[in-house]
């Protein structure tokens, strides 16, 4: 830009290329991951580490335990998961059937969970994951009692985070033969999944749909009910209410396969604030760690991990992070890229099934460029980093056990960041919002 | 043999109707005051013959294999949802959501069905003697919907490939439901499904409906219709 040139602030550039977009084609923009914006989150915390009054472990002797029981308050057989970071749900549909397979290698390897989608239970997906968690959605889409029996776990869709309020929405040029098989639906049309559900619509008749698939898998599996960030604190209580085992918090920068824009920029809450708001609930409930969250929405690194597990969540969730350990946005095939008009790095062209590196797509072609066992082997380095560094951030600050990690570890570097993880502002013992 | 909801806990009665094994001889069963419990009869498996003697509450025969079901009072919310095979009667009325997402199997309510009757139906026929509510075959994918009485408003909004029967009147259609033409081999599909359930009825006397297909691929030309 030339310094003598004054952008509008309001209309910057990309503000005017969006609005001559929508001039010429009359139509909201559809695309797929997360929030683009910058929103406060885990960067914007750090931890303390040990000092005078915080002993340190050592990094390369001292034991720090990573595992965790999800779905101990009702379930006859809870989940013990090695690490505290599963698999966030992405259908078979959105993802193709070597992306499935290679994120449960990956994840089995970790010993760890992955979790179906809308669309229903691949036998590739159950085979290759020792844990499993089977989604129950609006849609229903291949759902059956086989299935939910074979299952490890059972997660109640009600949102998610790139959509709270939003359901599912795969374009009819990834309904391949047997996507549209699985989902009882012709090949090639939109479908567009449900925003509700069926057959029960608040928390008395949810606790009722609870007890009926308790019923129907014997009281075996761990019930999971997952949330987009909307209202965290009422969702958290209802879903408590309601009779979960496990909470499930996306917040806004979660992933979604296929929305319009404007619903994933503008709807929903920040992980990080959300986070805190879930806590309180289950804290005021006298329910934390009896009823575990897991949180999901934007976590990349195993400091992200380690800050949302220190400010009460009992596990993580990962899926967009998850895509790219297989490959998505990778430099690789940058002239499928170009095709899409992005580059790798900027790519959000799930809808489309043209995915340059075979992750999300339905094409046999454009699939062979996953291979699921050497996918799986990434997704399972990638997930035994973000462990390592989960340990090394907790062995820092004095705990033998991940979840030993409290608020109390943490400072915050912006004023937002302190009033939404409700974490002093760095340097001050200062939380915005808190009354002494 | 009788199972009295009385005496013995819900669990215990769906853990036995769940395990019912081949081998076993007796393989019909009685279930006393059931006096509008949930789930009774959920995740059945086997090819048995259930009588519940009252009414019941949510989810009555929920995700039903094989097992043939009769009630004989009303049923709550999602009575037979996503039910995959075998037959459900009720006796009296159903509340809403009635056969939601089923799979397969039939479905026969012999009274009224409440609202969302059908709701994203995938193969399932479900056979309503009385009439249905409003927004019944919601986003129903596959199966029939077969209303011997009158329908409500939005009956089959944004409906895929379901058929849709009514024999009285329709008070509305919702988004992408439309009359159809009743030819030949839809008579002889209905008389089919009629005579196999051994229903005495006529299927000439009803009118089709299902999908105009217009919104299937989201077109702008269509906005107007959601």
């Amino acid at each position: 830009m030339k310094k003598d040139l004054k952008e509008f602030k309001t209309f910057p550039s990309s503000t005017i290329k969006e609005i001559q977009r929508a001039a010429k084609e009359g139509i909201y923009q559809i695309r797929g991951l997360g929030a683009k914006r910058k929103v406060p989150d885990f960067d914007d915390l750090v931890f303390l580490g040990a000092s005078m009054s915080r002993y340190p472990l050592e990094g390369y002797r001292e034991k720090c335990n990573t595992s965790v029981i999800l779905g101990d308050r009702f379930a006859k057989n809870p989940i013990k998961l090695d690490i505290p970071i599963t698999i966030a749900g992405m259908s078979f549909g959105a993802l193709g059937a070597n992306a499935k397979e290679a994120l449960g290698r990956g994840a089995s390897a970790m010993g760890t969970s992955t979790t179906t989608g809308d669309g229903g239970m691949t036998k590739e997906e159950r085979g290759s994951s020792k844990y499993l968690v089977y989604q129950l959605l609006p849609s229903r889409y291949g759902m059956n009692p086989d299935d939910l029996r074979k299952a490890d776990a059972i997660e109640i869709v009600v949102g998610q985070g790139a959509k709270p309020g939003g359901g599912g929405m795969l374009l009819g040029q990834k309904i391949n033969k047997r996507v549209a098989g699985m989902r009882t639906l012709p090949e090639g049309i939109d479908q567009r999944s449900a925003c509700r559900h069926p057959d029960w619509t608040g928390p008395d008749d949810l606790e009722i749909k609870i007890q009926e698939l308790r019923e129907i898998t014997n009281w075996e599996k761990p019930i999971y009910i997952k949330v987009g960030a909307a209202r965290p604190y009422y969702d958290t209580t209802l879903a408590v209410k309601a009779g979960a085992d496990v909470v499930v918090l996306d917040g806004m920068q979660g992933g979604t396969a296929a929305t319009q824009d404007v619903f994933i920029e503008h709807v929903g809450i920040p992980t990080l604030g959300a986070l805190r708001e879930s806590v309180d609930a289950l804290k005021e409930l006298n329910m934390h760690r009896k009823v575990q969250l897991i949180v999901s929405g934007g976590i990349r690194t195993g400091a992200d991990v380690a800050k949302a597990i220190a400010m009460g969540a009992d596990a993580v969730s990962i899926g967009s992070a998850a895509m790219m350990a297989l490959n998505c946005n990778a430099d690789l095939y940058r002239k499928d890229y170009e095709k899409l008009g992005t580059e790798p790095g900027y790519c959000h062209h799930c809808h489309t099934g043209k995915c340059p590196v075979g992750v999300a797509t339905q094409d046999p072609i454009l699939e062979k460029r996953l291979n699921p066992i050497e996918g799986g082997k990434r997704l399972k380095n990638y997930l035994s980093t973000l462990t390592l560094e989960l340990q090394t951030l907790a062995r820092a600050n004095g705990k033998s056990d991940v979840r030993n990690l409290e608020p109390e570890d943490l400072a915050a570097l912006t004023v937002e960041a302190a009033a939404m993880a409700r974490v002093p502002l760095a340097g001050t013992d200062w939380i915005p919002g808190l009354k002494k | 043999m009788n199972l009295d909801l009385n005496k013995k806990k819900l669990r215990e009665i769906n853990q036995l109707l769940q395990n019912v094994g081949r081998e076993k001889n007796n393989r019909s069963f009685q279930i006393l005051n059931p006096q509008g419990q949930h789930a009774i009869c959920a995740g059945l498996k086997d090819d048995i013959e259930v009588s519940i003697k009252g009414h019941t509450g949510y989810y009555c025969a929920g995700m039903n294999k094989n097992a043939s079901i009769t009630v004989h009072g009303n049923v709550g919310t999602g009575v037979a949802e996503n039910m995959m095979s075998g037959k459900v009667i009720i006796k009296g009325n159903a509340s809403q959501s009635a056969g939601a997402t089923g799979h397969g199997g039939s479905l026969i309510i012999e009274g009224d069905a409440s609202s969302r009757c059908g709701i994203s139906m995938k193969g399932i026929n479900i056979i309503v003697k009385g009439s249905v509510g409003h927004m019944s075959a919601f986003m129903a994918q596959k199966g029939n919907l077969i209303i011997l009485g009158d329908a409500d408003a939005d009956l089959g909004d944004s409906i895929y490939e379901a058929k849709i029967f009514v024999k009285g009147k329709v008070k509305s259609l919702g988004s992408d439901c439309i009359e159809k033409k009743m030819d030949d081999k839809n008579i002889k599909e209905l008389n089919k499904i009629f005579k196999d359930l051994n229903i005495s009825e006529d299927a000439k006397k009803f009118k089709r409906y299902g999908s105009a297909r217009n919104l299937y691929n989201f077109k702008i030309d269509n906005v107007s219709s959601y």
